[in-house]
């Protein structure tokens, strides 16, 4: 265990420093031009573009201007090229707005996700799996931005119905924990809605597998009850692929990655804040979002196979 | 199809097959055939393949509409101009004043454009008109070529590399294998929403000019490479496993002892057999592309104004929810049927071909 640990931990860091290096090939190498000129701005004296061309590095070879931009990230010294806001400082600003919207919609697209999945395959082939499996291609089916628009449009009073929640923004935890959860309520909703359909439809199709195996069939043998059968034996032996799905999404949302979600709701997170950045064409706040998803993915994945372990007994870490 | 939960996973076999068509001759079809008369019975799939075709007929025959009904071209301002509605003159955008309504004075805000018409005006602003007087219904035509366009695009790329990548990857293995598997995980470890903003505003900020290729920056091209390049290990590294398990099969092995070189062997062996899951795979991916180009032209790292897309429609209309609803629900609506006729149909087609391919994606 320990040394798959170590491995593991060792391998990871080796992936975070290849993404950041497909970040600075796709910010500073794609965008081609010069991006001292872009910087400088239309009027920009010769003089001007090489002195910021000098500050910024960009006359350094290829691999220095990379060193440059991960010692600038973990120093929390890249600056945005609009602004000259820090990016790292801005990021952090955005945390609690991004983990408040992310956990309580995990929660919330989990929750409902395996009990929708667990009702449907129960009652497979009759009228309410019929019903849920259904609602939940309607749910995969519709995109993300327009859900939360809708939800606005008639929820939110922005004209089409009634105003029984606050439009958008986002109230802090520590300063009002009953405004933050109101104001909160629709964002959950609106990301949870593709999830619950999905992990739906993947729990549905895991639990009918389960039911047909042999571990099943011997606890009904042993004259155990339908729902001991059904939450000891089935429901944990299908959700063990769930968890997968679970911790990835989970990273991802937690990096910024309901960028439009927070985007619609004009929830002030970092999802929000790359999003800023796009009209703007500033690149360094976006290429700091990125690798800040990035490693979010990268480290929940490995906690995601010893969880994995622990859940299944059967699977060796090696 | 079998209803009971028992038999819901499992294929109707050729005899059920048989039985169920009136005892039709069934005896050395090809599992093509068979798959085709499964779903032919699979009324549900087959009306929601109509409504996508329906969707894709209107959209191509968008000039049609500006010519015969609309007279209204999809980027044509007409902040000025009125329409007649019951033998009254109306301001396609209000001009603002007072208004005296049944005796009483009212304030009518100016600027806000004009709603959904219906057949009121000779067929001008069915769906009513954005703030520049553009045609909704007009722009929502064109903005479906766009978005089908680059959604049927970017998967036909995606699945064309991820496709070749797998059989390489599975057919070679060692270090052929690792490096593709390397390549999938790396891909994997964004958000695929942030990786596809990154790449989308990296790309417009000048186009692109490397190796020779040239494209501007407001080129559909953009969006259709990124979609197709963040969703490649989506449906590389399924079929990659099953490339995987078929490769030392008997009939490789008899490939191989023939003589069969390895492009033939990946090609004419290995293909035919993952067919029908890179089918599968390649319907869903459509409806996931097409969800992603609107989440991307939201953001505004997809399609670039003035032209329009479904998802540059709703990003427009985001801030006008109140005054011109329309002008964001309308395309949603679109995108939302489109999306789901072709998952429902994938489905179907899962059903039929291969019930074990699994495919998820996310938006956040």
């Amino acid at each position: 265990m320990g040394a798959y640990l170590i491995r593991r931990i060792f391998g990871m860091l080796l992936v975070l420093l290849v993404v950041s290096f497909i970040v600075y090939l796709i910010f500073i190498v794609i965008p081609g031009g010069d991006p001292a000129e872009r910087i400088a701005g239309k009027v920009a004296t010769p003089g001007n573009v090489a002195a910021i061309r000098h500050k910024l590095g960009l006359d350094k070879s290829f691999i220095v201007q990379w060193f440059d931009l991960v010692k600038a990230l973990f120093t929390a010294k890249l600056v945005s090229y609009s602004n000259q806001t820090n990016v790292v400082s801005q990021i952090r600003q955005g945390l609690p707005a991004t983990f408040s919207l992310a956990i309580g919609a995990a929660i919330i697209w989990f929750g409902f996700g395996v009990l929708v999945g667990t009702i449907s395959a129960v009652t497979a082939g009759r009228l309410s799996d019929r019903a849920i499996t259904g609602l939940a291609l309607i749910g995969i089916s519709l995109p993300v931005a327009w859900l939360g628009l809708l939800l606005r449009y008639f929820l939110a009073g922005e004209g089409g119905g009634v105003s029984w929640f606050p439009d958008g923004q986002y109230v802090s935890l520590t300063q009002n924990p009953a405004q933050w959860f109101y104001h909160l309520i629709l964002p959950w909703f609106t990301l949870a809605v593709l999830f619950i359909g999905f992990y739906g439809r993947v729990l549905r199709s895991n639990i009918l597998d389960t039911i047909n195996e042999d571990f099943v069939r011997t606890a009904k043998a042993k004259g155990l009850s339908t729902r001991r059968i059904l939450v000891k034996h089935v429901l944990r032996a299908s959700l063990i692929p769930i968890v997968t799905l679970f911790g990835l999404d989970f990273a991802s949302v937690l990096g910024g990655g309901a960028i439009i979600t927070e985007t619609v709701y004009n929830l002030h997170g970092v999802g929000w804040y790359a999003a800023q950045s796009i009209q703007s064409e500033d690149l360094p706040p976006l290429m700091g979002v990125t690798l800040f998803g990035a490693m979010f993915i990268v480290v929940f994945s490995l906690l995601v196979d010893i969880f994995y372990a622990y859940l299944d007994p059967r699977i060796r870490l090696s | 199809m079998a209803t009971t939960s028992q038999e819901e996973f499992t294929l109707d076999t050729a005899a059920e097959l048989a039985a169920e068509e009136g005892g039709a001759q069934i005896q050395g079809k090809s599992p093509w055939v068979l798959a085709g008369r499964r779903l032919r019975r699979n009324y549900v799939a087959l009306t929601f393949l109509g409504v996508f075709f329906l969707i894709v007929i209107c959209c191509l025959l968008a000039p049609l509409y500006v010519s015969q009904v609309s007279h209204v071209g999809q980027n044509d301002v007409r902040t000025g101009a009125t329409i007649v509605e019951h033998g009254k003159k109306v301001n396609v955008i209000s001009q603002g004043g007072t208004k005296i309504v049944n005796g009483v004075p009212k304030i009518v805000f100016g600027g806000v454009p004009i709603g959904p018409q219906w057949g009121a005006a000779g067929g001008k602003y069915i769906l009513g008109a954005d703030e520049l007087g553009r045609d909704i219904a007009t722009r929502l035509l064109y903005g479906g070529r766009n978005s089908l366009f680059i959604g049927v695009t970017a998967s036909a790329i995606c699945t064309t590399l991820a496709v070749i990548l797998a059989l390489l990857s599975g057919y070679f293995g060692g270090i052929v294998d690792w490096i593709i598997s390397r390549f999938f995980d790396l891909i994997w470890a964004f958000p695929v929403v942030l990786l596809g903003i990154a790449l989308g505003t990296a790309l417009s900020v000048n186009g692109f000019h490397h190796f020779g290729i040239n494209i501007s920056g407001s080129n559909l091209a953009i969006p259709i490479a990124v979609i197709s390049f963040v969703f490649i290990p989506y449906i590389g590294r399924p079929l990659r496993g099953q490339v995987l398990a078929l490769r030392n099969r008997e009939f490789v092995e008899a490939a191989t002892a023939q003589g069969a070189g390895s492009i033939r062997i990946m090609f004419s062996e290995l293909l035919p057999n993952i067919a029908s899951s890179v089918l599968v795979l390649f319907t869903l991916i459509v409806a996931n592309c097409i969800l992603t180009e609107v989440g991307l032209s939201f953001l505004g790292a997809g399609v670039h104004l003035p032209n329009p897309s479904w998802g540059t429609m709703i990003q427009e209309g985001s801030n006008k929810l109140s005054t011109a609803p329309g002008l964001s629900l309308f395309p949603g609506i679109a995108i939302a049927l489109t999306v789901l006729s072709l998952n429902v149909f994938g489905d179907g087609l899962r059903d039929a071909l291969d019930p074990r391919a699994k495919i998820r994606i996310e938006h956040g």
